[in-house]
């Protein structure tokens, strides 16, 4: 049951690098990075002001899609029209770009781990004998939401038809007089907006640090390769099945094995069925 | 042939001075610090093997390393192993865990090559973690043997050790860049299908790379534990080291054996100059900031640069 929270929860977190790295393939190693910034802007928030950590993640969101639509630009400037090589640069790019955070982070905010406020942190709703803490039940009516309200945009807009278009054929696209650039924009702002409300909800599950972002590499690509790159419903439904994983591997062998786990499962995956669970043809 | 004559000319003065150095400078610190930059340079090389002449992004150079590291800590701690056995051991390991991972993950290709990489690190490091018999979570302590003649403190003598393992380096690194191993790599980092079409044969060529890449990163590493007289898996397992390589092959130019070099000498020096005036978090941020400006900036590296200008230069005459 734990498990299955859990897992709502990381999909949470992934649902902006399914969007990024799932449908437009952008090696976006720094999702986790940005991710965790968002964490520390809805702390700083949290601190200073006192607003819900949600609604901070609110707040913050039109910022982080100002910051995506700048991030994806410059990428697409320096990588994507050159062309060539774009895949190795480009990792090593957005590689750098999440050490530049994450150490922007110690030198402003200290290696120490911030917590967040909320009335609904601390307690625990007890059905029987089981104690199931608030804060995961929030996150698991979020990451629902979330994922409801992505694959409703996706399928239902003009602009999300477009971004499903452009993943799957951008020259179709361009032929019919529309600029795939400006759709995968856009699409990249969404994915770093939706961070908002995911790096409030990391946060509030548990303490953030500077560092954390590295254990959310294995855990984010995880579920996004499990799911099937670029799929919304994948993407919960492979996040749950890490969440139950990563609970069962707890029980029984001890928290020291927890890193392991979704590297693993990752690791695993690629080797033997790289298009995912639930996945399109690449 | 010329060439070859200058380069091992240059080699054996190379080695010269830095025998040399140990018998003449006495204060300890400056081999301290230029053991550090020797290990990266060692390490940069390696990592272009696979990372420059083939394209294969390798974010597994922390997992090398670290091996490395720990099967020197296993053999110190087993038989009390000199540290030849040690570097030998850990070369020896290096190739089979190359080995491994490219039977695993060659077939894949660009990020999931590099997230496969990272996947592998982080599972070795909790193995380590979980291992007991080496020091789990917490660490060891070793103690150093005592140092052999000529050298008068052990940290010199593993600086030569280092500058012996960076002469290796080149030299293979130099020899696969010239010889058919090092063009078949190039033919499948331009165009992988293009090069299995006409007769390639890639797989075996990258798994070649990866293997003596690996032995070379896990040879860098078993003096480490020495060096430091302590290990622990968080810091040898640390995924600033892939980075700080990467970041120093790319800086320097990836398509050359001199790049990794020059790109770790530099960065290596501003490193140790920086840690040591202002802080070791602003030395991380220089890093990030120099792989971005770098990698946006002037995608071939310095060397890159340096032909740039010099054939412009012939271009005018």
């Amino acid at each position: 049951m734990i498990g299955v929270l859990l897992g709502c929860f990381y999909a949470a977190v992934s649902l902006g690098l399914s969007l990024s790295f799932g449908l437009l393939d952008v090696p976006h190693v720094a999702h986790p990075a940005f991710l965790v910034m968002a964490a520390y802007g809805v702390s700083y928030l949290n601190e200073r002001f006192g607003i819900d950590p949600l609604v901070a993640g609110l707040l913050i969101t039109p910022l982080l899609f100002v910051f995506g639509l700048v991030a994806y630009r410059i990428y697409y400037e320096t990588f994507e029209r050159r062309g060539s090589d774009a895949g190795v640069r480009g990792i090593a790019f957005f590689f750098g770009i999440a050490f530049i955070i994450e150490v922007l982070l110690i030198l402003q905010f200290g290696v120490d781990q911030r917590s967040v406020t909320a009335s609904y942190i601390g307690q625990a709703l007890r059905i029987g004998d089981m104690r199931i803490p608030y804060r995961l039940v929030v996150a698991f009516a979020v990451a629902v939401g979330l994922t409801i309200l992505l694959t409703l945009y996706l399928s239902r807009t003009f602009m999300g038809r477009a971004i499903r278009a452009v993943a799957q054929d951008q020259e179709a696209l361009r032929l019919m007089g529309a600029n795939p650039v400006r759709i995968k924009q856009w699409a990249f702002g969404i994915a770093t907006a939706v961070l908002g409300v995911s790096g409030a909800l990391l946060v509030i599950v548990a303490p953030v640090d500077p560092t954390l972002d590295r254990s959310y590499i294995g855990r984010t690509f995880c579920v996004v390769v499990m799911a099937g790159l670029g799929s919304m419903s994948g993407t919960l439904i492979a996040a749950i099945i890490l969440g139950v994983a990563e609970n069962i591997v707890l029980t029984l062998f001890g928290a020291s094995w927890a890193p392991a786990i979704s590297f693993a499962m990752l690791l695993g995956i690629l080797a033997i069925r790289p298009q995912g669970l639930f996945g399109r043809r690449s | 042939m010329k060439r070859s004559l200058y380069f091992w000319a240059g080699a054996i003065l190379f080695l010269l001075a830095t025998l040399v150095m140990t018998q003449v400078i006495g204060n300890e610190y400056p081999f301290f610090a230029a053991y550090v930059i020797l290990q990266f340079i060692v390490l940069a090389v390696a990592w272009s093997i696979l990372g420059g002449y083939a394209g294969y992004v390798n974010f597994g150079t922390s997992a090398f390393f670290g091996i490395g590291v720990y099967t020197a800590v296993f053999l110190v701690k087993v038989a009390g192993a000199p540290l030849g056995v040690q570097i030998l051991a850990a070369a020896a390991v290096g190739a089979f865990l190359g080995f491994a991972l490219g039977l695993l993950t060659l077939r894949m290709q660009g990020i999931f090559f590099s997230i496969a990489t990272i996947a592998l690190t982080i599972i070795i490091e909790t193995t380590v973690t979980n291992w007991r018999f080496v020091g789990g979570a917490a660490g060891i302590q070793l103690q150093r043997p005592p140092v052999t003649a000529p050298f008068h403190s052990y940290v010199q003598m593993l600086f030569f050790v280092q500058a012996l393992l960076v002469v290796l380096a080149i030299a293979v690194s130099r020899y696969i860049q010239n010889s058919w191993i090092g063009h078949g790599l190039q033919a499948l980092r331009d165009d992988e299908l293009a090069a299995e079409c006409t007769g390639v044969p890639t797989l075996r060529l990258k798994l070649l790379a990866c293997v003596i890449s690996g032995a070379l990163m896990s040879a860098a590493g078993a003096p480490a534990a020495m060096y430091l007289q302590y290990a622990d898996p968080s810091s040898a397992f640390n995924l600033n080291y892939s980075v700080t390589v990467l970041a120093m092959s790319l800086i320097g130019g990836t398509a050359y054996w001199a790049g990794p070099v020059v790109g770790a000498i530099l960065l290596g020096t501003t490193q140790q100059l920086l840690t040591v005036t202002i802080s070791s978090e602003v030395n991380v941020l220089v890093l990030g900031v120099m792989l971005v400006v770098f990698v946006v900036g002037a995608p071939e590296g310095i060397i890159g640069l340096i032909r740039k200008f010099t054939s412009r230069g012939e271009g005018k005459r």
